[in-house]
C-alpha cells in the first residue's frame, strides 16, 4: 500500500495537539519541557476549557510557555507562581489555574510559595519539572541534584555534606492536609506519556471540584544541562532519577 | 487476517533532529536524514522504512516539539 493512501484526515491518529500554536519553541532538541507542553495543551482542550485555563508562566526554561499554549496567561516573578495562581484563582473561582514550575523555581527560591500554597489547599494544579538542574541559568546545582550529580557549580559531583541532600519536595507536599493528589510521572516513553497524561487529567479535574492542591511532578531530563544526547539523557534519568525520585502517586484523596 | 498500516508525517522545519522519535519507534521506522538539513540547519526525522510502520504513534507521543503526525489504516 503506497503511504499516499494512508495519509488521509480519516486514518488520522495523532498529531500536534490543537491549542499548541505553531511557534517554534526555544528548547533545545529533546527537551521534556515540550512533551509536558504538548499535555497540557491536550488535556485543557479536552476537558473544553481553553477559554476558562489561566496558566502562571515561571522564571526558568519555561518562562515562555505562554507563547506556546493558546490558553490565558501570566508569567510571575521567580518562585512567586503559587501566589500568583492563588491570587487568579480566588478571584475568579470558575477559571482553571495552574502553575508551571522548574525545580529551581519551585524547590529554591520558590520553596515557601509552594508549600504554603498546598498547606492552603488552593484549588490549583502545580505541574512540576523536576530535571535536578537549573537548565536556563547554564547548569547550576538544584536543591533537587542527585549525590554525586556534576552541574557547573559542583563540577566535582554534588557531595552531601557541603551542600545537604536531594530534596524531595514532593514528598514534603504529600504530608500537607491542604494537598489531595500528589504524583510523580515522567514523560520519556510513550507509555510513560500515557500515564503523566491521565495524572494531569485527574489534578485538573480536582481544581475544578475543589479538592484541594494537586501537584503533578514530571521527572524530566534537561541533555543541554546534564551533558548528553537526548537519548542518552533519557536512558540516564530512568536509571539514576528515578531511584531517588520513583514515580507513582504519593497521594490521591 | 486484516493487518494495519501506518504512516507518518514530520514537519520538517519545526523538527530539531533530536533523535527521540527514532528511539521510540518499535520497528526502526524512522532516522534522521543523513545529509540533508532544515531551514534551523537539523539533520530532521524522516520515514527511512516506508513499508515498516504500524501506526503506533510512539514517535508522535514522545516528540517534544509536536513534528510528528501519525496515521493508521486496516487493510484487509
Ligand atoms: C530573583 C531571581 N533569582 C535568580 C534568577 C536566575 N535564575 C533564572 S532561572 C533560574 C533557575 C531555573 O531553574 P529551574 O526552575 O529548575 O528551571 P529549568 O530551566 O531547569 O527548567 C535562576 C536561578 C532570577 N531570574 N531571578
Ligand atoms: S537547558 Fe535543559 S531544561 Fe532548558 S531547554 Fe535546554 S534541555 Fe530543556
Ligand atoms: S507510528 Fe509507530 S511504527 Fe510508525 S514510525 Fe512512529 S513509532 Fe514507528
Ligand atoms: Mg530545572
Amino acid at each position: 500500500m503506497d503511504i499516499k493512501d494512508i495519509i488521509k484526515p480519516e486514518n488520522l491518529v495523532y498529531a500536534k495537539p490543537r491549542l499548541m500554536n505553531d511557534n517554534p519553541m526555544h528548547y533545545c532538541p529533546g527537551c521534556s519541557h515540550g512533551v509536558v507542553h504538548k499535555l497540557a495543551a491536550e488535556v485543557i482542550d479536552e476537558m473544553g476549557m481553553e477559554d476558562k485555563t489561566i496558566g502562571v508562566a515561571p522564571v526558568g526554561c519555561a518562562v515562555f510557555a505562554y507563547n506556546y499554549i493558546d490558553i490565558d496567561w501570566q508569567e510571575a516573578a521567580h518562585g512567586r507562581a503559587p501566589a500568583i495562581a492563588t491570587a487568579i484563582k480566588r478571584l475568579n473561582p470558575d477559571k482553571m489555574v495552574f502553575t508551571y514550575q522548574g525545580d529551581g523555581d519551585l524547590a529554591a527560591i520558590g520553596t515557601a510559595e509552594t508549600i504554603h500554597a498546598c498547606n492552603r489547599g488552593e484549588n490549583i494544579v502545580i505541574i512540576f519539572i523536576n530535571n535536578g538542574i537549573y537548565g536556563m541559568t547554564g547548569g547550576q546545582m538544584a536543591p533537587t541534584t542527585l549525590e554525586g550529580m556534576k552541574t557547573a557549580t559542583c563540577p566535582h559531583g554534588r557531595s552531601t555534606e557541603l551542600y545537604g541532600y536531594p530534596l524531595k519536595i514532593s514528598d514534603l507536599i504529600a504530608q500537607l492536609d491542604g494537598a489531595c493528589y500528589v504524583t510523580r510521572q515522567s514523560v520519556q516513553t510513550a507509555a510513560a506519556v500515557k500515564k503523566a497524561k491521565k495524572a494531569l487529567r485527574k489534578a485538573f479535574e480536582n481544581s475544578m471540584a475543589k479538592k484541594g492542591t494537586s501537584v503533578v511532578e514530571i521527572v524530566s531530563s534537561c541533555n543541554t544541562g546534564w551533558k548528553m544526547n537526548p537519548v542518552a539523557a533519557n536512558q540516564w534519568m530512568a536509571e539514576h532519577m528515578f531511584a531517588k525520585y520513583p514515580l507513582g502517586d504519593l497521594k490521591d484523596i | 487476517m486484516a493487518k494495519i498500516k501506518g504512516a507518518v508525517v514530520v514537519d520538517i522545519n519545526r523538527c530539531k533532529g533530536c533523535d527521540l522519535c527514532v528511539d521510540a519507534c518499535p520497528v526502526d521506522v524512522l532516522a534522521l536524514e543523513p545529509k540533508e538539513v532544515n531551514d534551523k540547519g537539523y539533520h530532521y526525522a524522516y520515514m527511512a522504512k516506508e513499508q515498516g510502520c504500524i501506526g503506533c504513534a510512539s514517535c508522535g507521543y514522545v516528540c517534544p516539539d509536536g513534528c510528528i503526525t501519525v496515521y493508521k489504516v486496516k487493510v484487509d
